[in-house]
């Protein structure tokens, strides 16, 4: 079946959609769509990709303006009779094509203090911790990198404030740190003060586009708000200094 | 022509090629040891191929079953390799994997936990005991945010997206690395005393492969150019259950951990086939009936493992076997049943990945109907040869770890001795680097006349007024070693293969890339053909002078294991006329006491390591 595709080509300083006709077999996905226009229209059509099973986070990028993931969009849910756009994600400048450049987010991850672990809580066979105190961080865990959360969050791409707030993907970051039964750091006053968890508002955008599912905002994001808010807000623990303890 | 004076150049100690888990953890060995260190990868960090594994690392903690113990690991890798085997590799492999596993721990992975909250294992093909450290199907994502969370820290200089040219050697030595940067395309060299590759495989050769872009077999060729051996080429891995449908998809893998919790493999008879295929060697250890494979399931300790669990190269002659007779799935592979064996929650919360994975990419619902899988090329046994204890090639200064390096897993892998792999050599390639460094004080020197061929080799490609496309080339090459280079090999079609490379050499001398140097990946793609073709000769010489079967390797015209053919290794090197030269290498003898315990039989094993614990709690 020939669809036509509308491709971001282009860099940092310009650049537009081109179009490209290609024939698209039973059960292909859209980044199968962009190899073959690389392979015989464009070998030069720049694009990131590495598993091509939905596991590395690699080929996000926005299919009729929508973020996804490339490789786990199949072409049957598209008619041929309409055109399919691809396009870079919009909140990271663009190097070329499909490629934009994401080290903001390798700098986020490196000001997050690391883990540190509690070592009371090993034995000779190893650390001691119970499966049902881990679920919630191995849903963290999950994250594959892809920064489709960070594409959509309303304060990095509408208001651009990388400068504020770290995204929903470093938030999930902390609060697998929180959350983790062995870590022993405090990290509750940056999430306020440098990782700026109050500039979220909700709109669960972040947890819509989550290919792995992660509830971001419900099980993630909101939790770290109201430690912060325990923390400093709430009346009774700033009278008696409970606030202060470090929860996990 | 450009002047190596003005290309950019970077001071390291040491760099390390490739940033999965092996190039990881050997950086940070080697920053700890106080080297100054960087890494080089092709991808963004994170994005290594590490993430794609799936099931576990093997380490005989023995949190789920007592009796596991580091001899009866070693054991399990020395039979599942055939005996082929590096016998030191093994040895520290099975005995440093559980302090591995418990320091990525420390370190902030979140592996499953058993009942009494310490890491859980599962069972896999070959291992005797559930031995492998697990989270739900996604351990190698698990292990290579671990490794990079805590990396970061740690003071490593990463070079993202930078992909490594050829190393630039000073006498005999390692003296820099030329690469290029991806995004600007322009030059860069690394001055440095040891490199440590860790590049991985090269699935990419093949067509249908479990391998992403990145595995085109750049470290072999890398060494192989700077005078290295390759050891092993004729093993490469087809792992038995990779998708086969839709074609898009072909060769995904689908873990091994389907079958470790339960699930069964079947013709389009509804036969459960395996039990047709035990080879005598396993037949003691593995159940014969269907209903003592089900009390194995069901936690029955006197009861022997199910067939599906014996090792790849099997179930995948076997599945190739039941398909070419006629019995196989529509798509034209075996039917992998877990909906009827296990309960659907219980499915989706072991393997949730499988689970996404055939809804969203083939429309099946594995909790509800079987999966069709079938063999695709997943692993390369063989690779760089190096020394047991410090993981250097013959090459001062030139380290390798992982799948780049070949020795641990012989003539065929387990599953789950991967990811330790990674960690164990990974960690000891950084101790013989830092260790090399120390002893070699003296000043070394970057040959500009080698960055200079290097450079002009690859802008070569782009400057071209015309020439052939490299993706097609890469389709070409990708047909020419599935059809000739397979699971099931024949001297005729190995010469063929061997004919059709040297044809194919000449299309790669000629290849054109179209567009600039920056963010460009047909250039990147024409780059990486020359390693493809230098990797796939060794695999295919190498397949055509081990005349036998064993593991990985299946002549269709030897058939079974040859007595005589345990006794070597086959070792592929750069000839003095510039060809590839192969030698069978003979074996060389190991400690006694090692070779008893391989040959042990399981109960007398079994009874020594409960003795010797029984021992250690009364001192």
């Amino acid at each position: 079946m020939k669809y036509n595709f509308k491709v971001f080509r282009g860099d940092k300083d310009s650049g537009g959609l081109v179009d490209y006709n290609v024939d698209v077999d039973e059960g292909m996905v859209v980044l199968d769509v962009i190899h073959r226009i690389q392979a015989h229209q464009a070998n030069d059509l720049a694009v990131r990709w590495n598993c091509k099973a939905g596991k590395c986070g690699s080929c996000s990028c926005e299919i009729n303006g929508k973020p996804r993931l490339s490789c786990m969009t199949r072409m049957n849910e598209f008619s041929p009779d309409k055109p399919v756009t691809v396009t870079p994600v919009k909140t990271f400048p663009v190097i070329k094509d499909l490629v934009t450049d994401v080290s903001w987010n390798y700098e986020q991850n490196k000001r997050i203090k690391p883990f540190k672990p509690d070592p009371k809580k090993k034995d000779a066979k190893g650390y001691v911790m119970f499966q049902e105190d881990v679920d919630r961080v191995q849903e963290f865990r999950k994250c594959i990198e892809c920064y489709l959360c960070q594409d959509v969050c309303h304060v990095l791409r509408d208001h651009d404030r990388k400068d504020k707030f770290v995204g929903p993907r470093f938030m999930i970051r902390l609060a697998s740190l929180e959350m983790h039964p062995l870590d022993t750091e405090d990290r509750i006053p940056a999430v306020r003060d440098e990782y700026g968890s109050g500039f979220c508002n909700i709109t669960r955008c972040c947890t819509d586009v989550c290919p792995e599912k992660i509830q971001i905002t419900d099980n993630g994001i909101i939790p770290l708000k109201e430690r912060v808010v325990d923390r400093y807000y709430d009346p009774i623990a700033r009278i008696f200094g409970g606030g202060k303890k470090k929860q996990k | 022509m450009l002047n190596p004076k003005e290309i950019q150049t970077i001071e390291h100690d040491v760099v390390v090629v490739g940033a999965g888990g092996a190039g990881l953890r050997a950086a940070i060995e080697c920053s700890k040891l106080g080297l100054n260190t960087g890494i080089v990868c092709k991808s963004l960090l994170g994005k290594a191929h590490t993430v794609m594994a799936e099931g576990g690392m093997a380490a005989a903690l023995g949190n789920v079953d007592a009796r596991d113990h580091w001899k009866i690991h070693f054991r399990d890798t020395m039979r599942g390799g055939k005996f082929l085997n590096q016998w030191r590799m093994a040895e520290l492999h099975a005995k440093e994997a559980p302090d591995r596993v418990r320091e990525l721990e420390e370190w902030g992975a979140v592996f499953d936990r058993t009942k009494d909250g310490y890491i859980s294992q599962r069972n896999f093909g070959g291992h005797r005991y559930p031995r492998l450290a697990h989270v739900g199907d996604r351990t190698g994502l698990e292990m290579i945010r671990s490794l990079q969370d805590y990396g970061i820290h740690q003071g490593i200089s990463v070079h993202m997206e930078c992909t490594a040219l050829d190393i630039i050697k000073d006498g005999e030595k390692v003296s820099g690395l030329v690469a290029y940067w991806r995004e600007t395309g322009r030059f860069i060299v690394f001055k440095c005393k040891a490199i440590i590759l860790a590049t991985g495989g090269a699935g990419k050769a093949w067509k249908i492969t479990s391998n992403s872009w990145e595995y085109t077999g750049d470290g072999y060729a890398l060494a192989y150019e700077a005078g290295a051996e390759l050891m092993d080429m004729e093993f490469t891995q087809f792992h038995p259950t990779g998708m086969v449908w839709p074609l898009s998809v072909k060769g995904i893998l689908v873990t091994e951990g389907v079958r470790g919790d339960g699930g069964i493999l079947l013709n389009n008879k509804g036969e459960r086939f395996m039990f047709k295929y035990i080879p005598e060697k396993f037949a003691a250890e593995t159940a014969d009936t269907e209903e003592e494979a089900n009390r194995w399931l069901k936690g029955d300790k006197n009861a022997r493992r199910p067939p599906e669990l014996l090792t790849r190269d099997v179930v995948a002659r076997s599945i190739n076997n039941e398909v070419k007779e006629g019995r196989g799935s529509p798509h034209g592979g075996a039917f992998l049943d877990i909906a009827s064996r296990v309960p659907a929650e219980a499915i989706k919360r072991k393997l949730p990945s499988m689970y996404h994975q055939f809804k969203e990419l083939a429309e099946v619902d594995i909790t509800k109907e079987p999966m069709e899988v079938g063999p695709t090329l997943h692993y390369f046994m063989g690779g760089i040869r190096v020394d047991h204890d410090t993981q250097m090639s013959r090459v001062p200064g030139l380290f390798a770890a992982g799948e780049a390096a070949a020795g641990l897993h012989g003539a065929n892998r387990l599953g789950g001795n991967s990811l330790s792999d990674l960690l164990v050599f990974g960690r000891l390639a950084g101790v013989g680097a830092a260790d090399y460094i120390r002893k070699n004080t003296g000043t070394i020197n970057l040959d500009e006349e080698q960055v200079k061929i290097s450079v002009r080799r690859a802008t070569d490609i782009l400057n071209r007024e015309s020439g052939t496309n490299p993706y097609l080339v890469h389709e070409d090459l990708q047909q020419v070693m599935q059809d000739n280079v397979g699971i099931i090999r024949v001297e005729h079609e190995l010469k063929k293969a061997i004919d059709e490379l040297q044809r194919l050499k000449k299309d790669t001398e000629k290849v054109k890339a179209p567009g600039s140097s920056q963010y460009n990946p047909g250039w990147h793609e024409a780059i990486s053909l020359r390693c493809m073709m230098i990797t796939a000769e060794a695999v295919t010489l190498a397949a055509l002078e081990r005349k036998e079967s064993r593991g990985a390797q299946t002549r269709l015209d030897f058939f079974g294991e040859d007595k005589e053919w345990q006794k070597y290794n086959i070792v592929l090197r750069k000839g003095k006329d510039g060809n590839m030269e192969v030698e069978k290498v003979l074996r060389t003898s190991t400690s006694p006491e090692l070779e008893r315990i391989a040959n042990s039989t399981i109960e007398a094993l079994d009874a020594e390591v409960a003795a010797e614990k029984e021992n250690l709690k009364i001192s």
